[in-house]
């Protein structure tokens, strides 16, 4: 808990003993004794002295620990610590990274062939990775606040899910048809939106996804309600399917079957989704929509000077971020194999938004970056189950404490005369909405 | 008033709940010349400016704009882009509005939208990279050059907006806005904190786009040297009416102009009177 | 009509709670600018609080309901409020000035921390408690044998909001603080140089808006007689929906924006269907925000150009 800065060992301990205090009233109640219904609904409680006494002797010795870093670090904060020298290195090592990971991420499955935990673990990194660059269209490029994107991933799943399960379609057809009905969610959510702002878009946007989920939940005849959608079809190589049967890939191809054959495929389905999403993202920065996106996030009023239309930009970056998220959804739903609502809750719109957020709003880079620090985080809580959330959640309060402007704090300008200079994220704007 | 008339604004009036703005205004500019609309501060000027633009809905009047072809668009039925792109009116903020993040040459790109987006067979065409807006994009870089240079920012081009110097970021606002290649250039205080010498190459700019350029002009100034310098007409408002018009000249020696300034803001009445001798 | 009557009271006693949690939005939204997406958890947590204080004073002997509501009342505030203050200077005073979203964002953050402590400290499973506050009165029988009933909780939960409202009111309106709070809306620099504390006045501000949610949550508890780890976050966008439908930064709006939700929600449960009744409130928030940003009773915004 934070004080004011001040010197000498007395008022560190004085600091320590007053957030000790605080700590002890905060959890005494709640951490101190321990609920619980009994077999008969009543309720019964007991005492947990050990647990409150570690709790508050950890926020003693932290507020120590944090006081004294403070007082050798100064109180003038860390940003501007890092040296210029140190910064022009990074953008050096930068400038390789994004081809480095590249590589390495067609590598995984050679090199981690035989790990399917690794596999699955990179998988997921894609699919977020993939929704990270998603709805840095509409968050970090437009500057349009959304909290519902798991509304368009989830419109993405069921469309695949119920098209498959129902009418025996192909994935392959499914893939576009879902990303174009997820593009048309994306637009009737813009329209009604056009004219919010700021926190009230976001607001909206949340209230959006909540609706999406309680339908699914409620619409029990088509989707199955609470239970999901079992049962979702496998997707094949261009009509190929990846099993042990007969005309599977293995077979034709007269090698041994192996269940990770479909698990590498799945890898580099989801890289290539990816890698279009970010492919199509980097185009449009440099296409006039693009810039006009851009345009609209540092100055709307300008924008309408200019004779752009704002209605239409603003829709067509809710249609695309939708779309990706719904090219997405499909995917999941079809590695999946099976779907419910549970899946589509407001948490996953807030770990892909924190993902675009802590990446550096609008930088592709900083987003995979942000997507692999997170997802392999919260993969390294797997065990811990119920704190997995908790730790996340204190990991978005003290990433945004810690750098509010992201990993990576500039932007690469579209178009030049003679030289491409970063432009520092102080002078960039976050959008209005 | 003889000559052609590019902007005619009749009996506009604006009100804001029970407050008149604007009241019963009618003026018109000429095409290729450079009008003035002068008047203390809160006579209504910028509301003005906000119903030819388009950011506001007139609550009463016309507002007619008369292309080279002869074709007349009512502005007052328009809304806001539209005023833009089909009217082909642009404008600048009193309180300047670039976008800071994108560099200069970015800003000068984004005014082309609507060009570079036709050209981009409205982004289909862009995204797998046809050869036409190829060359529509060299051609919009090679505009946005010309007019760097005009405003001679040609070295600042790669800088974000944010980082140029206020007079420099005035500058660039209004290159910003002839990029859009306007019938009628609206500016909205263009000299405001600007130094001596700023101020007179931005007359010698307004002069070169009126006559190399052949653009129109309408101009809210309060730098009365810059006003008398260029304006070829002035309009004159106070407390949301029109109180006198004409040639520089006239307008200087209007006792109910110097009334109107004397009542508000000594300062200014004397610049009108100096300005003048 | 008699079955309408009935609908109208549940209607109001629950309004009544979205009211006491809609002013924490309000008031936070009026000061800072940002939605304190935390407060929601921060009503769940003060339901908790309550449930356990009951326990210990159950299990201690005392059977004086008086005297345990007020206690209970007192130490569910008190604690509550605490929390409340803590998140500020935890998550919220360091990013004052930063840009936007980082606020947001910690606030999610915090609300997630909130949530899952709470899941983590007193279990995932819902903690009920047996009716503590029984009787009532019935209000009128028809001859089909449908019978108006007003239960003791049910008074009890709108008097306390109404009294609560009231003393509020004065506090924002005739005191030294109220006075503050609204200077620090208006303009938080200018404030600080006509000697306003501002830091002190915006945690001043969450503490009261937290001590308030506390009560939203006692009245919760004895009114449905349980809580559990999850209930926050519906009750809080829905507060803030009526937050929103008052007229965000204004005091008789959150209220009566608060009414209108419980309102609503009642009788669309009642007479459409009830799975969809979270569907209908929410619906009302975006429909309200598009046609109606500025609520009922809020002041317009004018854009300036």
């Amino acid at each position: 808990m934070p004080a004011k800065p001040t010197t000498g060992i007395l008022s560190i301990l004085k600091t320590a003993v007053v957030n000790a205090l605080i700590a002890l009233v905060l959890f005494s109640l709640m951490v101190g004794i321990r609920t619980e219904a009994g077999s008969d609904g009543q309720l019964t409680y007991w005492m947990r002295f050990g647990e409150l006494a570690s709790l508050v002797a950890v926020v003693f010795g932290g507020s120590i620990v944090i006081e004294l870093l403070r007082q050798w670090i100064g109180p003038s904060g860390t940003e501007k610590l890092v040296p210029p020298a140190v910064q022009s290195g990074m953008a050096f090592v930068g400038r390789f990274l994004a081809p480095a990971l590249l590589i390495f991420a067609l590598l995984v499955p050679v090199i981690f062939y035989n790990q399917r935990y690794i596999l699955d673990l990179a998988i997921l990194v894609l699919t977020y990775v993939m929704l990270g660059w998603g709805l840095n269209v509409v968050v970090g490029l437009a500057g349009l606040l959304d909290l519902g994107y798991v509304a368009f991933y989830a419109v993405g799943a069921y469309s695949y899910a119920l098209l498959a399960t129902n009418f025996d379609w192909s994935f392959w057809i499914c893939l576009p048809l879902a990303g174009i009905l997820a593009a048309l969610w994306g637009v009737m959510l813009g329209f009604p939106v056009l004219r919010l702002r700021g926190d009230y878009l976001a607001i909206v946007t949340l209230a959006f996804g909540e609706i999406i989920r309680l339908v699914i939940i409620n619409w029990q005849e088509l989707t199955g309600g609470p239970n999901g959608v079992p049962g979702i079809p496998r997707p094949t190589l261009f009509g190929i399917p990846l099993d042990n049967s007969d005309d599977g890939l293995a077979a034709r191809l007269g090698i041994e079957y192996s269940p990770t054959h479909r698990i590498v495929f799945l890898f580099y389905l989801i890289l290539a989704l990816a890698l279009l999403t970010n492919w199509v993202t980097i185009r449009l920065r440099r296409l006039p929509i693009g810039r006009a996106w851009e345009a609209l996030r540092e100055d709307e009023v300008a924008c309408r000077a200019l004779g752009i239309n704002t209605t239409t930009t603003k829709l067509t970056a809710f249609a695309t971020g939708a779309m990706f998220g719904g090219l997405a959804g499909a995917f999941f739903a079809t590695r999946q194999g099976f779907i419910s609502p549970e899946s589509f809750t407001f948490q996953e719109s807030a770990l892909v938004l924190a993902i675009v957020v802590l990446g550096g709003m609008g930088s592709q880079l900083g987003v995979a970056l942000a997507a692999l620090t997170m997802i392999g985080g919260f993969e390294l809580f797997r065990g811990l189950e119920t704190y997995r959330m908790l730790v996340f959640g204190m990991a978005m309060v003290l990433i945004m404490i810690w750098r509010p402007r992201g990993l990576i704090g500039h932007r690469a300008p579209t178009v030049y005369l003679t030289k491409a200079k970063a432009i520092s994220s102080d002078l960039v704007k976050e959008g209005h909405g | 008033m003889s000559g052609e008339k590019i902007l005619g604004v009749d009996q506009l009036t604006m009100r804001f709940g029970g407050i008149v703005a604007v009241h019963d205004l009618s003026f018109a500019a000429e095409r290729r010349k450079i009008t003035a609309l002068i008047g203390p501060n809160g006579a209504g000027k910028t509301t003005v400016f906000n119903c030819i633009t388009g950011f506001y809905r007139p609550t009463g009047g016309a507002i007619r704009l008369t292309h080279d072809d002869g074709k007349q668009i009512a502005l007052e039925r328009l809304n806001d882009f539209r005023i833009a792109k089909q009217a082909k009116v642009a404008r600048t903020f009193q309180n300047i509005r670039l976008f800071p993040g994108m560099t200069a040459l970015e800003n000068l790109m984004v005014a082309q939208h609507n060009a570079l987006m036709r050209a981009s067979g409205f982004t289909f065409l862009g995204l797998i990279g046809v050869p036409t807006y190829r060359s529509a994009e060299v051609h919009a870089i090679e505009l946005a050059t010309e007019w760097l240079r005009r405003v001679n920012l040609l070295d600042r081009a790669d800088d974000a907006a944010g980082n140029l110097a206020y007079g420099d970021q005035r500058r660039l606002e209004i290159a910003r806005a002839m990029c859009t290649e306007p019938a009628l250039l609206c500016l909205d205080e263009p000299a405001a904190g600007l130094n001596a010498r700023e101020s007179a190459a931005l007359s010698e700019l307004l002069l070169s786009i009126r006559d190399e350029k052949g653009t129109s002009i309408l101009l809210i100034e309060h730098d009365m040297s810059v006003v008398m310098e260029i304006s070829d007409h002035i309009v004159v408002m106070d407390h949301g009416v029109k109180i006198a018009e004409g040639s520089p000249r006239e307008v200087r020696d209007d006792p109910k102009v110097i009334a109107a300034y004397l009542g508000t803001d000594e300062e200014e009445a004397m610049a009108v009177m100096e300005s003048g001798s | 009509m008699d079955y309408f009557a009935q609908q109208l009271i549940n209607g109001l006693v629950l309004g009544s709670i979205y009211g006491l949690i809609a002013i924490g939005y309000t008031m936070v939204y009026g000061i800072v600018g940002m939605i304190n997406f935390a407060h929601g958890d921060i009503f769940m947590i003060g339901g908790f609080i309550a449930l356990i204080t009951f326990l210990i004073l159950i299990s201690l002997g005392l059977t004086a309901i008086p005297v345990i509501l007020l206690v209970v009342l007192l130490v569910s505030m008190a604690i509550t409020a605490l929390y409340g203050w803590t998140i500020e200077r935890i998550a919220y005073r360091p990013l004052r000035h930063s840009f936007r979203l980082a606020p947001m964002l910690s606030a999610i953050g915090m609300s997630f921390v909130l949530t899952n402590y709470s899941q983590v400290a007193q279990g995932a499973r819902v903690k009920p408690i047996p009716p503590f506050i029984t009787g009532g009165y019935t209000l009128h029988e028809s001859p089909d044998g449908f019978v108006i009933q007003l239960s003791n909780i049910q008074i009890m939960v709108v008097l306390t909001t109404i009294v609560l409202l009231a003393i509020f009111t004065w506090l924002v309106s005739r005191t030294r603080l109220g006075r503050d709070m609204r200077a620090c809306e208006q303009d938080q620099t200018m404030a600080a140089l006509l000697g306003v504390d501002v830091d002190r006045t915006i945690s001043m501000t969450f503490v009261i808006g937290a001590a308030l949610a506390a009560v939203a949550g006692l009245m919760y508890l004895l009114y449905y007689g349980l809580v559990d780890f999850f209930m926050g976050f519906v009750a809080g966008i829905k507060a803030f929906t009526a937050a929103v439908l008052g007229g965000i930064g204004s005091l008789p709006g959150a209220m009566l924006g608060g009414l209108a939700i419980g309102l609503i929600e009642t009788f669309w449960s009642a007479y459409f269907s009830v799975e969809y009744k979270d569907v209908a409130a929410f619906s009302i928030l975006i429909v309200v925000l598009i046609f109606m940003p500025t609520g009922l009773l809020g002041r317009p915004e004018v854009e300036k150009v």
